[in-house]
């Protein structure tokens, strides 16, 4: 069967499967099991209704449950063991854990990640910041915000495509095609670089391309927030003489605090798990790797199931901090 | 006062000036890719895509026909031809036989070849290649010219990629495994996810709360962590690495956002229609069906959008649940990474194949972008 003809055929199945799901099982719950007539019809729709919610949820906690609450439980158990050859898995403890402590590659994934912590978050909502504090301010600002927001709609692997020629390198007797050498060249540079080959830096040229793509969200974000910004306060200020920079940083900033965290916290969580970028401009060589491509290297390359599981881990225990806030967020909020 | 007044006329250009220099920057990547998708292997190499745009003086590394079409005029052998092949349009301002000496030569003069023999090149490109002896060798003798060459865009590589069944670098057969792959898994999880949030926002029971707290969770889990037990399991049942098994995969990495950004918006709807509802006796799921679902589709489209965008730009999840080694289910970004290894060189190659992925869901982000940021601003947690 052509993948075009069972694609429309799972759509079909889903959609129906899913609607007649809920419609037969509401039926069945009001007319078979508790129908609200007879001697028992006030207790028969009260227990309808105790029952109701776990039909409407039943096919989106087993979704959820299955795809990403076992996994979770599941890779802790595979980063505890070994696959024996032949099938099969025997406990080793911490054994996995100790071994990928020992990989210099390991710990080259975490500073680099460390740096892309930094460094991407801070300047995506510094840049996202800036871009939202000026565009409101002129009046074809809805069109340059759109074109700064576009690379959100780009996959990682096409921003590395148009990123790599961007870096292109050309023998120094040649035109240089990519930009950035050509830039280079054109101020006075001796010797065309080969940016995503030389270490240290090239991680750098790596991370200007999430960053050129998440800036637009938080553009997008911060620039709501400051609409929301009381007028008074800031004619206020304007009245007591404060000027452009003192209105922006003393009043505007710290009134959009909370936001600013979010898009923080959720740029962070992109950091981590960027795996496409690396994968796609470097693959982890000249000491670009990053813990996602780390362990993808692992689980399918080296096919180790268990440091791979064990790396998965140690992502999930730096995204853990932030799980627990924004939880805590949504609690709180919701009283 | 006209202090004031004086300054602030000035910072509102340097506003403008920063916000097109911005904009500038954010653009160059993007349309320096989409330019060099519309231009030959040969612009590509030899010269920046800035250049494209206008008629531009480009220095050349061209080579003459190969020795095996030398003829043999009296005792004198000679190569004829011209170096831009068949329609000569530039004009060689000066030229050189080393690449340390590009510029030793006027149009008409004649140079000593290293490898014995001489060559006359002229401004529209002809040359005369003689010598006493047979030329040998596989390959022409290099020239390197600058030339003013007309720009000149192309739309045959988009033809090469897409349309030439032929060719094994085409990309069309991804084009449309990716779309295998995005349309269910867009449509099948708002589904799922638009009656678990209905019951989350508007149906009280014990465990609500708590529920809604596990869902906001779920949201920040890498789904790095899934990749192995996940496989595990669509191994064991049969699934394997096959399409039932991404779509699967993309509607349970998608449920999370989808029944947040649902559950909110569904919660912020004004409770009279719903009470008034109740009291004239409708179920729950009349409710929902006809008064909930028509009401919510702004949150549905910015979800749909989302899925979407992620589905297909996705190439984690692919690469582990779909593609096999036959190779026959690939998709673009799979096949773009592929290209970046096998064709790293050829720019019009990949330009064009990555542009061929990207243009769908710019035209997405373009067209629906009103309910892209409606979804943002209500999907970033508060």
């Amino acid at each position: 069967m052509s993948p075009a003809l069972q694609g429309l055929m799972t759509i079909v199945i889903g959609v129906v499967g899913c609607v007649g799901y809920f419609y037969l099982s509401n039926q069945f719950l009001d007319k078979v099991l508790y129908p609200p007539r007879g001697p028992n019809a006030g207790r028969n729709i009260n227990r309808a209704n105790l029952i109701r919610p776990w039909l409407f949820l039943f096919p989106a906690l087993l979704a959820l449950g299955l795809y990403l609450a076992y996994p979770v439980v599941e890779t802790l158990r595979l980063s505890l063991t070994d696959r024996v050859p032949g099938g099969g898995y025997k406990w080793v403890g911490l054994q996995n854990y100790q071994q990928m402590m020992q990989e210099p590659k390991f710990w080259e994934a975490m500073r680099n990640n460390m740096l892309w912590l930094i460094v991407v978050p801070a300047m995506s909502t510094g840049f996202g910041l800036l871009a939202a504090q000026l565009t409101d301010r002129i009046r074809w600002g809805n069109l340059a915000k759109s074109l700064i927001f576009m690379p959100m709609a780009i996959s990682f692997v096409g921003a590395a495509v148009i990123w790599k020629l961007v870096y292109d390198t050309r023998p120094l007797e040649q035109d240089q095609i990519g930009v950035l050498n050509a830039i280079y060249i054109a101020l006075g540079g001796a010797e065309p670089q080969t940016w995503l080959t030389t270490p240290f830096w090239n991680s750098f040229f790596l991370m200007i391309v999430l960053i050129w793509i998440q800036t637009g969200f938080a553009m997008v974000i911060l620039s709501a927030a400051l609409r929301g910004i009381p007028e008074e306060t800031v004619e206020a200020a304007i009245v007591d003489g404060a000027n452009p920079f003192q209105i922006f940083f003393k009043i505007k900033v710290p009134q959009i605090k909370n936001t600013i965290l979010v898009v923080w916290t959720t740029i962070t969580i992109t950091v981590l798990k960027v795996f496409d970028i690396v994968f796609a401009m470097t693959n982890g060589q000249w000491e670009t790797q990053v813990l996602a491509n780390y362990m993808y290297d692992k689980l399918f390359r080296a096919d180790d199931w268990g440091i791979g599981s064990a790396s998965a881990i140690v992502i999930m225990i730096l995204v853990m901090p932030i799980l627990v806030w924004n939880v805590r967020n949504a609690r709180a909020e919701m009283k | 006062m006209n202090n004031i007044a004086g300054s602030r006329s000035a910072l509102v250009w340097i506003v403008n000036l920063c916000v097109l220099g911005l904009v500038c920057l954010w653009l160059f990547p993007t349309f320096g890719l989409f330019v060099s998708s519309f231009r030959t292997a040969d612009q590509i190499a030899t010269s920046g895509w800035w250049r494209a745009v206008f008629a531009s003086e480009q220095n050349l590394t061209l080579r003459t026909a190969p020795p095996e079409t030398q003829v043999q005029q009296g005792d004198m052998y000679v190569i004829e031809g011209n170096l831009f092949g068949e329609n000569p349009d530039a004009v060689i301002s000066v030229w050189g036989v080393s690449s340390r000496d590009i510029d030793a030569y006027t149009p008409g003069d004649t140079a000593e070849l290293r490898r014995g023999g001489e060559i006359t090149v002229q401004a529209d490109g002809a040359y005369r290649l003689v010598n006493s002896e047979a030329f040998e060798g596989k390959r022409g003798p290099r020239v390197f010219v600058t030339a003013t060459a007309p720009p000149e865009l192309t739309f045959q590589n988009y033809k090469n990629i897409l349309f030439d069944p032929a060719n094994v670098d085409g990309m069309a057969k991804a084009f449309f495994n990716t779309l295998t792959v995005t349309i269910p898994a867009t449509i099948i999880p708002i589904l799922v996810a638009a009656f678990a949030a209905y019951a989350l926002a508007w149906m009280d029971f014990p465990g609500r709360a708590l529920l809604i707290a596990a869902v906001v969770g779920l949201l920040v889990v890498p789904l790095q962590l899934a990749l192995i037990p996940l496989l595990k399991l669509h191994l064991s049942i049969g699934i394997g690495k096959s399409y039932l098994g991404i779509w699967l995969a993309h509607t349970g990495f998608g449920l999370p956002l989808a029944i947040y950004l649902l559950r909110n918006y569904m919660a912020g709807l004004p409770r009279d229609i719903i009470e008034n509802a109740r009291v004239d006796g409708a179920t729950d799921f009349q409710i929902f069906t006809k008064i909930i679902l028509p009401l919510s589709f702004p949150a549905l489209a910015s979800f749909a959008i989302f899925q979407f965008l992620w589905t297909w730009n996705d190439l984690l999840v692919a690469k582990v649940f779909l593609i096999d080694a036959s190779g026959q289910t690939t998709v673009m970004t799979a096949q773009i990474v592929e290209l970046m290894g096998t064709r790293g060189g050829n720019w019009e190659i990949l330009a064009t194949a990555a542009f061929v992925s990207i243009a769908v869901p710019l035209l997405v982000f373009f067209a629906m972008q009103k309910y892209l940021v409606r979804g943002l601003l209500a999907g970033s947690v508060k």
